[in-house]
């Protein structure tokens, strides 16, 4: 199977023989060619990477020649539709975007699941992590990287209460990249702190033989601390913890990743307080990789300030480091992500790091100052705060004891934090003393494991396992044949590879719409009045998902979404042909080598102007841009006038706009000035090109114009005829 | 537990130390709080470190859960589920993953008794 960029992805092709499909390789990818400089377009590059063979290029590289330079980390996005077939569409855009870390969220609840589960069933807020949903995700993923070109990291958690099932499935599976972090069970999950610290130990020795990249789970006390600022010592703890328990077990330094988040944002001066935070980190981890996150805290529904507050923590990226970019979604603030906030979010990443390369060569960090002041304060405040924990008897007491998560900066307490007992939380009570004679006969196991004398390791007991015989693997299919993908399926048939279509956000054909609403109301008025709104435009569940008082009785901003109910048959879609167009440096050479000409006017009685403006006006991309030069003559302009302006000039072309159709006077109007273009004998040697709201270009050519440009033309497309057309005189 | 910002005063043997002190005496603590964490992963197991033995065993997640639920009623969890597997298969002579099904359905619970 292999995609084509001109069709979508085969669901029920990629589905087939998933019982026989094989990774095709175990471990983590960071970018190829990071560390060189590179050429690309106009520019040397100094923070960059291999490009890709397929990408979609920032909208900005327009000016430069569609260039899409690839930032030297990996970027990641975090994909939580919960329908792990929809989800799969939204990793194959988003690596075209130039994502290649796609981590799928779990569904909720699945931590305190005690067993792996199987089959396709649907998600809440992320998908139900299965054998079958990981394989053909993974092979999904193994098809997207062949088609962009780069390996892609295929990503999700190792937690909960069957962190080691997980941590073997993943192995098995081909999963290059998982979340783990018992610490994240203990404080979070309300899981069990021993059973939490043993599962990590079998988890992590899987992980380290799958060659798996682990990130840790720190961020999440960002997210809760009530004040996030004052978090900034514990987060150096949580990560320390971590680490040193996870190479002790043998994960290799360049396989830990610390989740690292700027913990607070604007209004806050919060590059002040969070610049110190980072270099502290990396100076303490000098040894590991950092996956820099964004902020949550304090996220707002407005994806605009959330942008913001991204671009604010990609500086602290590239003033300090970042070997992985972790994006959030926009709208996390106000939805479950939409797909093309994936999108959004993984754009402004690569405009970010992309426009900040090399900068780092030219401003550097004053560590003299303030900065290095509060670097050591928060070393110092950390390492005292491991202290404390030694001093009442280690993790699990000073767990008991709510260390973590108090609002107060260590060593400042609130008694605020989140104690947990050794002798509670889910799990308690499943420990058990391995015995002299306790056996495991795996390859890959940690701790204690009397393996039989008459065996050179441990997995020869039983002919070799999983890890060294991928046959012995049990496949499950589905369990459940009211809810499975073949189901939903069914549910959409009618919108997969047919002639319908119909708006989505989330999943396939879920109708989704989302409004922009300017009411001149006050907040609370315009909230309701913006249903109303939704409501008479036919949409069905509208809710207002956003709303920013602009003036508190002036008005309010206001953005709903709500559900459409049709579909939409592109059969029946009137869709003219695209106006064809010469790539911008093939007109300016030809106008170079031969210039041009034109003479132009608003003829007849009408006053209108704007849009020849912005035919002709360098500033609005007019064919003034590509050097062609022009003669205005205004706007009323008598049809004689311009034709005997264009004799005088010697010009190329005579370019007219007509905007009044009344008793169709435009065509009259193109139709007059043709005619007395022959009468004076110059129609053979000028081009003549009307442009009109109303023109068209079959209206304007049965006047006897060359070409008609009618609304939304731009200047580029009347240049190139142009440039054309005139070849074909000359020819 | 409530406590003013003390740092000032709990600092004060910190405050000469060089930055590459405080480095290793930040990986010191880190090490010394996590060693007694390993300890009890290297002595100890739970349902989960086992169904993730007997996967790797050859199971599939349907068949793992009955046969640790079944171990652990045995009160044989110190002894491995895969090890009571891999000692019920030498027993009654067939391989490993039959012994496993058979221990799945609820069968040869019995001759586990003898196996240690």
């Amino acid at each position: 199977m292999k995609l084509d960029p001109n069709k979508k992805l085969d669901i029920k092709e990629l589905l087939k023989d998933l019982d026989k499909y094989e990774p095709r390789r175990r471990g983590w990818h960071w970018r190829e060619g990071s560390n060189e400089k590179r050429t690309i377009g106009d520019f040397e590059y100094h923070e960059t990477s291999e490009s890709l063979k397929n990408s979609i290029p920032l909208p900005g590289s327009r000016g430069f020649g569609y260039i899409d330079p690839q930032p030297d980390c990996v970027i990641t996005t975090e994909i939580a539709s919960g329908r792990f077939e929809d989800d799969i569409r939204r990793m194959r855009m988003a690596a075209w975007h130039g994502a290649d870390h796609l981590m799928v969220i779990r569904t909720a609840g699945q931590s305190h699941i005690d067993s792996l589960l199987e089959g396709t069933n649907q998600g809440i807020g992320g998908i139900m992590v299965t054998r079958k949903q990981v394989r053909a995700s993974r092979k999904a993923c193994d098809l997207i990287e062949d088609e962009v070109g780069r390996p892609i990291n295929f990503h999700s958690y190792i937690s909960g209460v069957a962190g080691p099932d997980i941590a073997v499935m993943f192995a098995e599976e081909g999963v290059n990249g998982a979340h783990q972090d018992p610490q994240y069970n203990v404080l979070y999950r309300n899981v069990n702190m021993v059973r939490s610290f043993v599962d990590a130990c079998e988890a992590k020795k899987v992980m380290a033989w799958a060659d798996m990249l682990q990130i840790d789970g720190a961020h999440n006390a960002n997210a809760t601390a009530m004040k996030a600022w004052k978090v900034m010592p514990e987060l150096m703890v949580q990560h320390a913890i971590n680490t040193a328990f996870s190479v002790k077990i043998g994960i290799k330094p360049e396989n830990i990743a610390l989740s690292t988040v700027p913990p607070t944002a604007p209004p806050a001066p919060c590059m002040r307080l969070d610049l110190p935070y980072a270099v502290a980190l990396r100076d303490l981890f000098r040894d590991y990789k950092m996956r820099a996150q964004q902020n949550t805290k304090y996220m707002e529904s407005d994806t605009r300030e959330a942008a913001v507050t991204h671009t604010l923590n990609m500086v602290i990226s590239r003033l300090t480091s970042a070997d992985i970019q972790s994006t959030i979604t926009p709208d996390e603030g106000r939805n479950v992500p939409w797909h093309y906030n994936n999108i959004a979010g993984t754009m402004t990443a690569k405009q970010a790091l992309t426009g900040m390369d090399g900068f780092r060569e030219m401003v550097k960090l004053d560590r003299e100052g303030p900065l290095g002041d509060k670097v050591r304060e928060l070393k110092e405040r950390a390492i005292l705060f491991m202290e404390e924990m030694i001093e009442v008897g280690g993790y699990f007491k000073a767990v008991e004891q709510g260390f973590f998560i108090d609002s107060g900066e260590y060593p400042e307490r609130n008694g605020d934090g989140i104690p947990r007992q050794i002798d509670g939380g889910i799990g308690y009570g499943f420990i058990y003393e391995r015995d002299e004679d306790y056996f495991a006969p795996v390859s890959v196991h940690y701790g204690y494991n009397n393996i039989p004398a008459e065996f050179e390791k441990a997995s020869d007991a039983i002919g070799g396992d999983t890890f060294e015989d991928r046959s012995k693997i049990q496949y499950i299919d589905e369990l459940d044949e009211h809810d499975n993908v073949n189901v939903r399926l069914k549910e959409v048939e009618k919108y997969y590879d047919t002639n319908l279509v119909r708006p989505e956000v989330e999943w396939r054909a879920d109708g989704t719409v989302l409004l922009t609403i300017f009411l001149p109301l006050d907040e609370r008025t315009a909230e309701f009045a913006a249903i109303k709104c939704g409501e008479k435009m036919g949409l069905e569940d509208v809710t207002v998902v956003h709303k920013q008082c602009i003036h508190p009785s002036e008005g309010t901003f206001c953005e709903v979404k709500g559900r459409v109910n049709f579909d939409i048959n592109i059969d029946e879609l009137v869709i003219p042909e695209k106006p064809h167009v010469l790539s911008e440096a093939e007109i300016r050479e030809d106008i170079q080598n031969k210039p041009m000409f034109v003479v132009a006017a608003t003829v007849g009685e009408d006053e209108h102007s704007v849009g020849l403006k912005e035919t002709l006006d360098i500033k609005h991309g007019g064919i003034e841009a590509f050097g062609i030069k022009y003669e205005y003559l205004g706007t009323s302009c008598p049809v004689e006038k311009l034709v005997d302006a264009a004799i005088e000039t010697n010009a190329d072309a005579i370019l007219l706009s007509t905007i009044i159709t009344h008793d169709d006077v435009h065509i009259k109007n193109m139709k007059k000035v043709h005619d007395l273009a022959i009468e004076k004998g110059i129609r053979d040697k000028v081009m003549i090109v009307c442009g009109g709201t109303q023109v068209t270009n079959e209206i304007a050519r049965e006047a006897g114009m060359d070409a008609g440009f009618g609304r939304g033309s731009h200047g580029i497309e009347v240049a190139s005829f142009l440039v054309e057309r005139r070849r074909e005189m000359n020819a | 537990m409530k406590r003013a910002d003390d740092y000032e005063q709990r600092r004060a043997h910190l405050a000469n130390l060089t930055d590459e002190e405080l480095y290793e005496r930040f990986w010191a603590l880190a090490n010394e709080i996590v060693d007694p964490l390993l300890e009890l992963g290297r002595k100890n197991t739970t349902p989960s470190v086992e169904r993730s033995i007997l996967l790797r065993m050859g199971f599939s997640s349907l068949e793992v859960k009955p046969i640790v639920e079944g171990v652990m009623n045995k009160g044989l969890m110190g002894k491995g589920a895969g090890n009571v597997v891999w000692r019920l298969s030498k027993k009654l002579g067939c391989s490993v993953r039959e012994a496993g099904l058979l221990l799945a359905e609820g069968k040869h619970w019995d001759d586990v008794d003898t196996l240690f």
